[in-house]
């Protein structure tokens, strides 16, 4: 297994590796290899949820075959236009077609022994001769200028360098971010630097995650032709696609999200009343009215179908440990106001507020959080998380009011900050309450861990983890199934 | 149909040449609608130039454009097709008493009887058209649904006269501003295009192109101060054609560069919202005051 380490720069290995993927050039009928890798990448989008059908694997053949396919820029336009259909899908496909296509196209290359001139007498050639601190400033220069060419070249360069030279870590993103620590590139400003040093005011956000990228691949590309195999297809990192956390500029996309969720609150719940057809026989008011036909129960009379009328009692957290999410939980909350009339909402830091009656006067969400941030009164000392005392406060607030037929939704991290959790009192709120649902804004691998208390109240309701608009919706099935709240 | 480009080029070149700078996507698609006859669907930001784009489309392959804007509310009768009451109904009267039931019936059911919407004129149009429904969000589902004959197979059924089928392939475009999630049935039939506000270069080309004259130093900063704008949470952000309107107005006032007087006096034209124009004022105009003194300064030596 030689280490094909560093590559001196050539700019034509694309295109061979292109021409063994797609078998030949200039052919003018889709070749057989393309067309099954087609399929596979429809696959693979179907996977990460596109709705890849049929009809659109067709409408991406024939498209093809109307344009030069070879040209990459063409290409992959043309699989995006028949292929993902909404801005969403646009991000998740062009994801999943870098990753697809270019190990495709790598392991077709390893498959026909396509090699890259020039590589073979190479081998550690480089590492001698670079000076680790031209490197970083060189590189540091190219990302502050954007220039995607020298980069490919020094991310060849730094790996050569910097990365251990056997195997690495194992773990592609772990060597990703250990290079780019000892390459020291970093988006805050180091003053410490010379004038005129890229780096002194911090470097490019996307420049560098570009870069970053940019050494994913040439990993990928080692490992690929150290085992001549593909990696496992991992879906994709979801931190890709979750939620959106800057608040402003993604308000939008989270607004599109709830109204979404607002057609399927309002469509869902017809659906199902339609289908729920039997009625219960009255059998009372059938003996009383039999006495008209001398006994004989002629005309049934029906106990009258009370259409459920959800009460929802909803608790936020607002803290700043959730400040990504809370922004996301505000916009559900204020669908939900707009969906269901029998409402009440809260919020909680440290002290817990009620804030129906501002979400009730306020149409407009951005007023709403400016509101609830300024003056809804979870002004608090520390600005920790008491879940504790949230439990107890809240428990005083409505105990009255709960029944068996109202929903208890808690959004929040159950992160306590070490506080007494009171678990105890929380279960007695979920036991008056009909139904009561947690939604954790964390991943399910980071519960439980550190001060996440949540395997606690798990055992008083159905928790979810939430922070992606697929969550969101599961749970609005789960919210919405009348059959799920008996017992 | 001789009329399709060749390449995705010519096409390119077409558009460029009515004024209409296509990104590569843009041209792509716009290509492959006109090959495979295949709906496209256009979505993105207001004012980045979706409906121009079928209006440039039209020109560039020399068809006619068939608009149809919708709206909520929008139904069949205004749409496709309506029967003229009151024709048939004068017909009937001049019929008089001797006509069988099913004659007259025949007779006011005729083509002569049917006003035509814009649908139908663009599926019974002699000559090829473009055919732009325009804002497709706006309306409801059921308009939705209804589309989705025309799109999958250019025909319209009308119960009395039967199967009505396109006579040439029309290009059909549909924009919407993604202000509700259009049905899967749609998207399916449709390809797919997002519009996005253009790059700095791009836009500059775009400036550039439908105002020459202007100094290309102030239409460089225009395009900047443009950026700036729709970085900020406004109601509405300046449109591609708000762009070009303003270049238009600096090169009648004359203007030698944008300070942060020429800003506050011209900037009614890319910002339309009295909120609006207190943010920007404060943002950018903030911003402008700065440069102002040191360009200034400079363009006077």
């Amino acid at each position: 297994m030689p280490e094909r380490g560093s590559r001196p720069a050539e700019r034509r290995p694309r295109s061979s590796r292109s021409a063994a993927l797609f078998g030949g050039d200039g052919a003018d009928a889709l070749p057989q290899t393309l067309a099954a890798q087609i399929v596979q990448f429809g696959e693979e989008l179907r996977g990460e949820g596109v709705a890849v059908g049929t009809s659109e694997l067709l409408d991406a053949f024939g498209a093809l075959g109307e344009i030069a396919w070879t040209e990459p820029t063409a290409f992959r336009e043309t699989l995006a236009t028949t292929l993902a259909k909404s801005p969403d899908d646009r991000r998740v496909f062009d994801l999943v077609f870098d990753r697809f296509f270019f190990r495709a196209a790598e392991i077709a290359a390893v498959r026909e022994g396509v090699r890259d001139a020039g590589a073979a007498g190479a081998p550690g050639e480089a590492e001698g001769e670079l000076d680790p601190e031209t490197l970083r400033e060189q590189i540091a220069r190219m990302i502050a200028a954007g220039d995607e060419a020298a980069l490919r070249d020094l991310a060849r360069l730094a790996i050569a360098a910097f990365g251990r030279h056997a195997e690495g870590s194992g773990v592609i993103g772990v060597d990703v971010q250990r290079i780019r620590r000892q390459l020291g590139l970093r988006t805050d400003p180091q003053p410490q630097l010379a004038d005129g040093d890229p780096r002194r005011d911090g470097l490019p956000r996307d420049g560098l995650r570009r870069f970053e990228q940019l050494l994913r691949e040439e990993l990928e590309r080692r490992q690929i032709q150290r085992t001549e195999q593909l990696p496992p297809a991992r879906p994709l990192n979801e931190l890709d696609r979750a939620l959106p956390s800057s608040p402003l500029a993604d308000l939008a996309s989270v607004h599109r999200v709830t109204r979404q969720l607002k057609r399927r609150l309002k469509t869902q719940g017809a659906e199902r009343r339609g289908h729920k057809r039997h009625a219960h026989v009255d059998v009372r008011r059938t003996m009383r009215a039999s006495l008209e036909t001398g006994g004989v129960p002629v005309v049934l009379k029906y106990r009258p179908t009370r259409p459920r009328r959800p009460e929802i009692f909803v608790v936020c957290d607002v803290s700043t440990s959730v400040t990504s999410a809370s922004v996301f939980f505000l916009s559900v909350l204020h669908a939900l106001h707009d969906s269901f009339r029998k409402m009440r909402s809260f919020v909680f830091i440290e002290r817990i507020s009620e804030v129906t009656e501002l979400f009730e006067q306020e149409r407009d969400f951005k007023a709403v959080s400016e509101a609830i941030g300024r003056n809804a009164g979870v002004a608090d000392v520390s600005g920790y998380t008491d879940y504790g005392r949230v439990w107890r406060e809240l428990r005083n607030l409505i105990e009255d009011e709960l029944h068996p037929r109202a929903t208890l939704i808690v959004l929040g991290d159950a992160r306590t900050n070490g506080r007494d959790p009171a678990a105890d009192v929380f279960g007695q709120i979920a036991a008056k309450a009909g139904r009561t649902y947690w939604l954790n804004p964390e991943p399910r691998l980071y519960w439980n861990y550190g001060d996440s208390v949540i395997a606690a109240y798990e055992q008083h309701c159905e928790a979810f983890e939430c922070w992606t608009a697929a969550h969101l919706e599961e749970f609005v099935k789960a919210l919405t199934q009348p059959d799920a709240a008996r017992g | 149909m001789n009329d399709l480009p060749a390449s995705v080029d010519d096409l390119e070149e077409g558009l460029r040449s009515v004024g209409y700078l296509a990104d590569e996507a843009a041209a792509l698609v716009a290509f492959l609608a006109a090959r495979l006859g295949k709906p496209v669907l256009v979505e993105g930001p207001a004012g980045v130039g979706k409906t121009q784009l079928a209006k440039s489309l039209a020109e560039t392959l020399g068809r006619d454009l068939v608009r149809l804007q919708c709206y909520e509310g929008l139904d069949e009768a205004k749409a496709l097709y309506e029967w003229n009451y009151r024709k048939q109904l004068l017909r009937i009267q001049a019929e008089g008493e001797g006509a069988g039931w099913q004659e007259v019936q025949d007779d006011i059911f005729g083509a002569e009887f049917l006003l035509e919407r814009p649908l139908l004129a663009a599926i019974r149009s002699e000559r090829p058209v473009v055919l732009l429904i325009d804002e497709i969000d706006k309306t409801d589902q059921e308009f939705e649904a209804m589309l989705l004959e025309l799109l999958s197979d250019f025909q319209i059924t009308i119960p009395e006269l039967g199967r009505i089928e396109a006579r040439t392939m029309p290009v059909v475009l549909l924009t919407s501003n993604n202000t509700r999630e259009l049905t899967e049935a749609l998207k399916r039939r449709c390809l797919y295009l997002w519009i996005d506000y253009p790059g700095p270069e791009h836009e500059l080309a775009i400036v550039r192109l439908h105002t020459p004259e202007l100094d290309e130093r102030i239409a460089r900063r225009l395009v900047e101060v443009v950026a700036m704008v729709r970085e900020l949470d406004l109601k509405k952000p300046p449109s591609i054609a708000e762009s070009i309107d303003w270049a238009r107005a600096l090169l009648l006032l004359g203007a030698r560069d944008i300070d942060a007087e020429t800003f506050r006096r011209t900037m009614s034209i890319i910002v339309k919202h009295r909120t609006d124009l207190d943010l920007v004022a404060e943002r950018v105009g903030v911003k402008l005051a700065a440069p102002e003194e040191a360009l200034g300064a400079g363009a006077r030596e």
